[in-house]
């Protein structure tokens, strides 16, 4: 994780780190930080603003132009607050898990390529926008995340407390199982950009993103991108209805501020990956070389990657402003049941795919009618599938009129059941 | 130790004379730490160790899968398992088998003078550094690959049946056959519903009462009636007779008729 170190080593890396210097490294990475740390800020400005938009209300307004100095207020409440240590706790894990948290989700951005080569204003010297690349760089990413459920796990258990312990171990589930589909969701990228540095990726991506032909993986990212941060509707691990508010709870002040920064940064991280590897990176959305290709070069690209940042960031708060939390069963059958699976086959498929185009040299043009095949079958087997017939609910049940005070409740009828005729009226009435 | 014609650079000296001490301090906590939570942490320190030498050393696939693969999941699924024993879990010393302290002593003993005699008995060819093209390509993740599904497909593939073997034998292993029907929402609620008249409630239990002068958790509410809500308390507070009354209060004494049974409700209301 040294630059310095893997500065020279660059087979298959775009990025041309052979002119860094430790000291544009170390500036590179305090800017890096800086910049996390700001757009936490701003993200959770963003997302009670966004959110509060969607409910029909103003959201935070009060405190600096349109309420945005709301969560710097905030930061500076939770700093001063008492800090707590419950007295089960186990203290040194206890104030480790909070540290490995955010330590690890700083890490992530380093790999993160911000644009091409920039040259600064007033000298001739360039430097690719990005802290450090090299050739598994995407997936230092997935150690680094992996590394971070520590954090939350041996939060959860040094507490010493049930609803900590539960949380902890529903995260602990729950990453695992998402990691997994989203490693298999990468994979797909690997195999078409032939390489794992994210330079590279990016400069794969010249002629089309790679989230157009890779439609299924890149639903299966964003989908696990979510279970990954544990945002709604994954928000599992700390579900507030059922666990309090689930690893944190016996965390407060600073060390609360700690993981709460983490899981924001968190958010920007996979936010930028799925730009990085989907979403075309820095590249600006028109077609290669219009105007010459001036639209990605110097600091501009810049901009259309912080646009594209946010546009993942902004899809994330719309999830969360618009579905529900599932339930944990649910969830995991989701992760087990589907996701996985069906990010295995598109792995294989595309294996498959690529395989005929490099080795066997079959052309687009002969995969049409394949396709075209492939999709009638689909079609013609759909259509002649034997339906499955539902019994409508209390078919099996006998037609006897059922007795609405069975229970000593009155009970209305179910579909597909019958009351007694009623004595009153003399006639027959027909429940629902 | 240097061979000559290869300088090991400054900054890994460093990089290796700070690590190497903390990872043997790390897998000496291994062994001598009580709580296997903590053992578990001073693994990870010496796997993300190792995995930084590796990096160093120019073997950045290795370095970064050592991580994902042994500290990502296995490792996380030890803390699982240890987090689930429980969180107070201490080894048990006691002998299961009749003098196995000692068969395990000398049976330490002897792997450690082996390894003692091969390690002072190694002789290292002069090392080359990666000057001569990474021949081995552990460099390169795609000279890695060529190796692994070119040369060593055969066994590539012996190992993924074994894996895929031992996942679906746990598998089958730990299933067991469903006795009962599958209890679904839908039956849970039917059920809840049919024992409607045995005293079961179906809306949430009211939550403690909430006054000026107590703690709110170990005190009942009051109903519209003014009489106390025993459920109100946690069962657990109930069970081990923690619950406090609910202090009288302005709602208590304006029904007169209740007034004398608030203060020893609770007592004559445990129903745990």
């Amino acid at each position: 994780m040294n630059p310095v170190i893997l500065a020279a080593a660059a087979p298959g890396v775009t990025a041309d780190f052979s002119q860094e210097t430790i000291w544009a490294s170390i500036v590179k990475a305090v800017l890096i930080v800086v910049f996390l740390l700001t757009s936490v800020l701003f993200a959770i400005w963003f997302e009670r603003k966004v959110v509060a938009r969607m409910q029909v209300r103003p959201g935070p307004n009060w405190h600096g132009p349109f309420g945005l100095l709301q969560s710097l207020a905030d930061a500076m409440k939770l700093l001063l607050k008492e800090d707590l240590t419950v007295t089960r706790a186990d203290r040194f894990v206890y104030l480790l898990a909070p540290m490995i948290s955010v330590f690890c989700s700083l890490l992530v951005f380093a790999v993160i390529p911000f644009g091409p080569s920039v040259s600064f204003f007033w000298t001739d010297w360039t430097t690719p926008a990005q802290l450090t690349d090299f050739p598994v760089a995407v997936l230092y990413v997935l150690a680094a995340a992996a590394l971070g459920v520590y954090g939350i796990v041996l939060g959860g258990w040094a507490s010493g407390s049930t609803y900590p312990l539960l949380g902890a171990v529903r995260s602990t589930a729950q990453v695992i199982s998402y990691e997994l589909a989203m490693g298999l969701s990468l994979v797909s990228v690997f195999i078409m950009a032939g390489s794992m540095s994210t330079s590279q990726i990016v400069d794969s991506q010249t002629q089309i993103w790679w989230f157009i032909p890779l439609a299924p993986a890149f639903v299966i990212y964003v989908i696990s991108m979510v279970g990954e941060t544990n945002r709604l509707p994954f928000d599992l691990p700390e579900a507030e209805g059922e666990l309090v508010s689930g690893y944190m709870t016996e965390y407060s002040s600073m060390k609360f501020a700690w993981f709460f920064l983490a899981e924001y940064i968190n958010m920007l991280n996979v936010s930028a990956v799925a730009v990085t590897l989907f979403l075309g990176g820095w590249r600006a959305p028109v077609p290669d070389g219009f105007l010459g290709g001036a639209l990605n070069e110097g600091w501009l690209p810049i901009l259309w990657f912080l646009v594209k940042l946010w546009g993942v960031m902004f899809f994330f708060v719309w999830v969360r402003g618009t579905l529900l939390r599932l339930r944990y069963d649910q969830f995991m059958i989701f992760g087990w049941k589907v996701l996985i699976p069906v990010a295995l086959g598109w792995v294989v498929v595309l294996a498959v795919v690529q395989w005929l185009q490099r080795v066997q040299g079959v052309t687009y043009q002969q995969f049409i009618p394949v396709i075209v095949g492939a999709a009638v079958v689909f079609i013609a087997v759909m259509w002649f599938w034997p339906e499955k017939k539902e019994a409508p609910p209390g078919a099996d049940q006998e037609k006897e009129p059922v007795d609405a005070f069975a229970g000593g409740f009155p009970v209305p009828p179910l579909p597909g059941e019958k009351l007694p005729p009623s004595k009153r009226f003399g006639k027959e009435v027909h429940g629902e | 130790m240097t061979p000559t014609g290869f300088e090991i650079s400054g900054g890994e000296t460093v990089l290796f004379w700070v690590i190497a001490p903390l990872m043997v301090l790390a897998a000496l906590g291994l062994l001598f730490v009580k709580r296997a939570v903590h053992a578990a942490m001073c693994l990870v320190f010496v796997m993300v160790s190792m995995a930084i030498l590796y990096i160093a050393q120019e073997a950045p696939f290795l370095g970064v899968v050592q991580v994902v693969v042994y500290t990502g999941a296995v490792m996380m699924l030890f803390l699982f398992v240890l987090m689930l024993v429980g969180v107070d879990a201490s080894d048990s010393l006691t002998e299961t088998i009749r003098g196995q302290r000692w068969i395990g002593l000398l049976i330490g003993i002897g792997l450690a003078a082996i390894l003692g005699g091969v390690v002072a008995n190694a002789a290292f060819p002069p090392a080359r550094g990666l000057e001569g093209g990474d021949p081995g390509g552990v460099a390169n993740p795609q000279a890695l690959a060529r190796v692994l599904f070119g040369d060593y497909v055969l066994a590539m593939e012996a190992v993924g049946v074994l894996l895929v073997t031992a996942a679906v034998g746990a598998l089958v292993l730990t299933h067991r056959r469903r006795l009962a029907p599958k209890q679904t929402q839908e039956s849970v609620a039917e059920a809840r519903i049919k024992a409607l008249p045995d005293g079961v409630i179906l809306t949430p239990l009211p939550s403690p009462g909430v006054y000026a002068r107590s703690n709110a958790m170990d005190t009942p509410a009051l109903g519209p009636d003014g009489e106390q809500v025993p459920q109100s308390v946690s069962r657990v507070l109930r069970i081990r007779g923690q619950e406090r009354p609910a202090p009288p209060g302005p709602a208590v004494v304006s029904t007169s008729s209740t007034r004398g049974t608030t203060g020893s409700a609770p007592e004559s209301e445990k129903d745990a």
